[in-house]
């Protein structure tokens, strides 16, 4: 066990969370980042799914990574995600069918995530399975974490709700009488870009060694 | 045994098919395991829909299935010239099926009375647009409605699928007075009512004046599509 938990197996999860994040720091997954963000629920979803597609995906191509012709190592690793996300589709589609719906055509996009192939082409190639696993797994919160982030900004801004539950009582809004108005704002994805800028805005400022 | 040559043509195009087949039969297996409990998903669904346009919100925690088979009673499909085709079958229709000679309809049964509901399509903005609108069994009183899109601007034209939006519509009507030639019901923007009669409006959604048109047209061209058996129903 002592190796599994190595000091360099613990770097491989960390860096990602956060010095390496895929998106905060490499400016990756953006265009999902932006679209599925405007409610929380979605957001969640989305992160999980890309972290299990990610984790898998990471651990099958590092296992037959020796075996892959060298010439079309981008086609088998495509093939690998597309029947990961293709699965991960159906079993969302299955069992949670209302979320499936407002992620529309966003799981089939996570095939060209750019975290994914990245991943794969960067880390799962040149190391063992264990590893990549857990690489897959931290890039997938390292998304994950950014884009609940920005959920949670934007539904509360923008709905005056979490999860879908009203936070901001109906008695303070102009038509009620009150003096408070739904950020419209918010539901629209240009506004996610505006936050996920603040928030590598943020993550750049408190980590002073990533300022370029 | 020694190295294996991964850079050859002939490994390349054995692996390649060896992979494509395992991964074929894969998805194959979990689309055909998967597709029932989907197309239940898409069944409910669409009856959460119909049962919105009967006054039940969606959303609301209830058995999807349960209500829809205590309130709609029949769903017959009528053919180009009015008359029924077939008694039931008519939720097997999906929306995009919807021509003249192949209309649904269905029949409820509420604590308010005989419902009709009549499935429709439309363009919105971006994308499509679909509802529901049920009549009241004078087929003239509109007696709740629901629509959905594929892809309107969210906080605008999305409010569409909003109780707020959609239960203006309760209480209106399709004609205007005495006059039952054409369908007079329509969603016009806040000031442009002109001369329509406040029984036969509902306003649109305030920066979503396209989607809101969509509707109209939708609503206009459905109902009127309906218009003879709706006729027929009164006798």
């Amino acid at each position: 066990m002592g190796k599994l938990f190595s000091k360099e197996n613990g770097e491989v999860f960390k860096s990602p969370l956060n010095l390496n994040n895929p998106v905060a720091v490499q400016v990756l997954g953006i265009c999902s980042a932006l679209a599925v963000t405007a409610q929380l629920k979605p957001a969640i979803v989305m992160g999980l799914s890309v972290t299990v597609i990610t984790a898998f995906s990471n651990v099958i191509i590092s296992l037959i990574r020796k075996t892959i012709p060298n010439r079309i190592r981008i086609i088998v690793q495509l093939v690998v995600v597309a029947a990961l996300v293709t699965i991960v589709s159906n079993i969302l589609k299955a069992y949670v069918y209302d979320v499936s719906v407002q992620l529309s055509v966003y799981v089939g996009l996570i095939i060209t995530n750019c975290i994914l192939m990245g991943r794969l082409e960067a880390f799962a190639m040149m190391n063992g399975p264990w590893e990549s696993f857990l690489d897959g797994i931290a890039n997938g919160l390292g998304y994950a974490i950014v884009l609940v982030i920005v959920g949670f900004v934007r539904e509360l801004l923008g709905f005056g709700s979490i999860f879908g539950f009203q936070i901001i009582p109906d008695s303070w809004l102009l038509d009620n009488g009150g003096g408070y108005l739904h950020n419209g704002m918010m539901t629209m994805p240009a506004m996610a870009l505006i936050l996920v800028g603040c928030i590598i805005w943020a993550h750049r400022a408190y980590n002073k060694d990533k300022i370029q | 045994m020694g190295k294996l040559n991964t850079n050859g043509n002939a490994y390349t195009i054995i692996y390649a098919s060896i992979m494509v087949i395992i991964v074929a039969f894969l998805l194959a297996f979990v689309a055909s395991a998967l597709k029932p409990t989907q197309d239940e998903n898409v069944a409910n669904d669409k009856r959460s829909q119909i049962l919105a346009a009967l006054r039940i919100e969606k959303g609301s925690d209830y058995d999807v299935q349960a209500k829809y088979a205590e309130l709609v009673k029949a769903d017959p499909v009528y053919d180009g010239s009015a008359s029924v085709k077939a008694e039931n079958g008519g939720f097997a229709v999906e929306n995009k099926n919807l021509t003249k000679d192949n209309r649904p309809l269905y029949v409820a049964e509420t604590p308010d009375g005989k419902k009709y509901v009549i499935p429709m399509t439309g363009a919105g903005l971006w994308g499509g647009i679909w509802g529901y609108v049920a009549l009241d069994d004078d087929c003239e009183t509109v007696y709740g409605t629901y629509f959905s899109h594929e892809s309107e601007t969210a906080g605008l034209g999305a409010r569409i699928t909003e109780l707020e939006f959609q239960s203006k519509f309760q209480g209106k009507k399709l004609f205007a007075g005495d006059d039952k030639s054409k369908i007079a019901l329509s969603v016009v923007k806040k000031g442009k009512e002109g001369d329509i009669s406040a029984d036969n409006y509902v306003n649109g959604i305030t920066g979503a004046t396209l989607t809101s048109d969509g509707v109209n047209n939708m609503i206009q061209k459905g109902l009127s599509d309906y218009k003879d058996i709706l006729d027929s129903l009164k006798k």
